[in-house]
C-alpha cells in the first residue's frame, strides 16, 4: 500500500514535470531567441523526436514543414521553410529555442510556441495550462532535427 | 543517390505548382462568375481577393458548375419542400407570406446588416419569421432545415456581388469583427489572418489554404457530405488551433461574418458552393 502510493506518488511527479531537473516553461532562459540549457537532465532521443515530428498529435511539424527525411509520409506542408540540412544552418541552442517558442527569435512568426503553459487565449479545456510538446519531447524534438544534415 | 535526389527536385516543383490559386473559369449553369476581383479599399495587406473555388481541385470544381451535378442541391430541393409546409401555431408556411423565394434575390449579397440596431444574418431573419409569423420553433443554427433554407434563399443571389454595408450603423459591429480575424486565440496561438492573410495559397499539410472566403455558403463539404454554415465552419478552425470556440449566433461570430463578406466584396455570392 505505502509502496504503491509513493510509486503513484512519483508518476505524478514525472507527468506534471515537477521533477527538479525540468525546466518549468515560465523559466526557460531566452538570449536571443536560443536557448542554451537543456531542459532536462536526460539528453535528447533523434528516434523518439522524429515520432514526435510525425505525430498529428504532438509536433505536427510535416503540417508546416518539407522533410526528405519522413519523405513516406505524403503531404508535406509549406508553410514554413524545408527542413532539410536544418542542422548545418542553425546551432543545438537556436533549434532548442526555435521549439520552445520560436516567436522569441521571430516576432509575429506563425509557428506555434511548443513549451509555453500561459499566455495563449481562449484555450480548449483541455489543453488550458499545458505546453504543446513536454520538455523532453522538445530536447526530443531538437535531438532529431540535428540529424537532419543533408541539403 | 542521384536518382533520390532528382525525386526531391522533383516533389518540390510538384509543390511549387500547387502554391497559388489557379486560373479557372467559373461558369455555373452557363454564367460566369467572378471568382477574382481587386481587393476592396479597406484591406491592407491583399490586392487581389480570390474565391476559395480556385484553390480547390479540378474534381471538386467541376462538381459546382452543374446543378445536376452539385450534391448541395438535395438539400435546395428539400428547403423547397420546407417553403410550402406549414409549421407551428398561426398554421403557416413560408409561402403564405411570401409569393416567391426569387423575391429574395440580392438579399444574401447585403447580409449580414443592421436592423434595429442588432446585426442580423439570414439565419436571425428565418428565425424571427418562424417565431414572429408562424408561431413555430426556430430552427437551430447550424441544423439541416436551417442550412437547407439558407441555400435556397442565398441561391436566388447565385452570381451577384457581394455588397455589405460597414459604414454607419455597422462600422462598430465591423470593427469588432476586424479584431477578432487579427487576434491569436488557442493554445497554438494562430488568428484568421495567420492563414487566409499571410499563408493562402499554400499547403498546409494536404490542405490548400484559401483566403478564407465567404461568399460560397452555406458550403457543401465532401469531407462531411452536408451543408455547412458560416458559423460551423468558424467553430472548425478554432478547434483546430486548439481555442474555444465563439458560440454559434453570437455577437463575436456575427460580427466576424460581417468583416469577412467585406473582405470579399465584388465576389459572387456561389451559393450552394461545393469544397473538401
Amino acid at each position: 500500500m505505502r509502496t504503491h502510493l509513493v510509486l503513484g506518488l512519483a508518476a505524478t511527479l514525472v507527468t506534471t514535470g515537477v521533477l527538479a531537473d525540468v525546466v518549468a516553461p515560465g523559466d526557460v532562459v531566452f538570449v536571443e531567441g536560443a536557448v542554451e540549457a537543456p531542459l532536462t537532465g536526460v539528453r535528447g532521443d533523434p528516434k523518439a523526436g522524429r515520432a514526435v515530428f510525425a505525430n498529428r498529435k504532438q509536433g505536427n511539424c510535416l503540417a508546416c514543414h518539407v522533410n526528405g527525411d519522413l519523405a513516406e509520409l505524403g503531404f508535406h506542408g509549406e508553410v514554413g521553410p524545408a527542413l532539410d540540412g536544418v542542422a548545418r544552418r542553425w546551432s543545438q541552442a537556436e533549434l532548442r529555442g526555435i521549439v520552445t517558442n520560436s516567436k522569441m527569435m521571430f516576432e509575429g512568426t506563425i509557428m506555434p510556441a511548443f513549451y509555453i503553459d500561459s499566455g495563449y487565449g481562449r484555450p480548449l479545456e483541455s489543453f488550458a495550462g499545458k505546453s504543446i510538446l513536454t520538455a523532453q519531447q522538445v530536447e526530443d524534438v531538437v535531438a532529431y532535427l540535428l540529424t537532419l544534415k543533408e541539403e | 543517390m542521384i536518382s533520390g535526389r532528382f525525386l526531391i527536385v522533383l516533389a518540390i516543383a510538384a509543390a511549387g505548382a500547387a502554391t497559388a490559386q489557379d486560373d479557372n473559369v467559373l461558369v455555373v449553369e452557363g454564367a460566369q462568375l467572378v471568382t477574382e476581383t481587386r481587393a476592396p479599399a479597406h484591406i491592407e495587406h491583399v490586392g487581389t481577393i480570390y474565391s476559395g473555388w480556385r484553390f480547390r481541385s479540378g474534381e471538386t470544381q467541376v462538381l459546382q458548375t452543374d446543378d445536376f451535378e452539385n450534391p448541395a442541391m438535395i438539400f435546395v430541393d428539400q428547403a423547397m419542400d420546407l417553403w410550402d409546409k406549414v409549421d407551428g401555431e398561426a398554421g403557416k408556411a413560408c409561402a403564405s407570406c411570401h409569393e416567391n423565394v426569387a423575391q429574395f434575390a440580392g438579399l444574401r449579397t447585403r447580409l449580414p446588416r443592421v436592423k434595429n440596431g442588432e446585426l442580423v444574418t439570414m439565419e436571425n431573419l428565418i428565425n424571427a419569421c418562424r417565431t414572429g409569423r408562424m408561431k413555430a420553433v426556430p430552427w437551430k443554427w447550424s441544423e439541416g432545415k436551417m442550412t437547407a433554407m439558407t441555400a435556397l434563399i442565398g441561391l436566388q443571389s447565385r452570381g451577384m456581388p457581394i455588397n455589405v454595408a460597414i459604414d454607419g450603423p455597422a462600422a462598430s459591429f465591423w470593427e469588432k469583427g476586424r479584431e477578432i480575424y487579427y487576434t491569436p486565440v488557442g493554445q497554438l496561438q494562430m488568428a484568421c489572418a495567420n492563414c487566409h492573410e499571410d499563408n493562402y495559397g499554400l499547403m498546409i499539410r494536404a490542405d490548400h489554404l484559401s483566403q478564407g472566403q465567404s461568399n460560397g455558403f452555406p458550403t457543401y463539404r465532401l469531407k462531411n457530405a452536408k451543408l455547412n454554415s458560416i458559423h460551423g465552419r468558424f467553430r472548425g478552425c478554432m478547434k483546430n488551433i486548439r481555442a474555444i470556440p465563439y458560440k454559434e449566433g453570437s455577437d463575436e461570430f456575427k460580427a466576424l461574418e460581417l468583416y469577412l463578406a467585406s473582405r470579399g466584396q465584388g465576389l459572387s455570392v456561389e451559393t450552394p458552393s461545393v469544397r473538401n
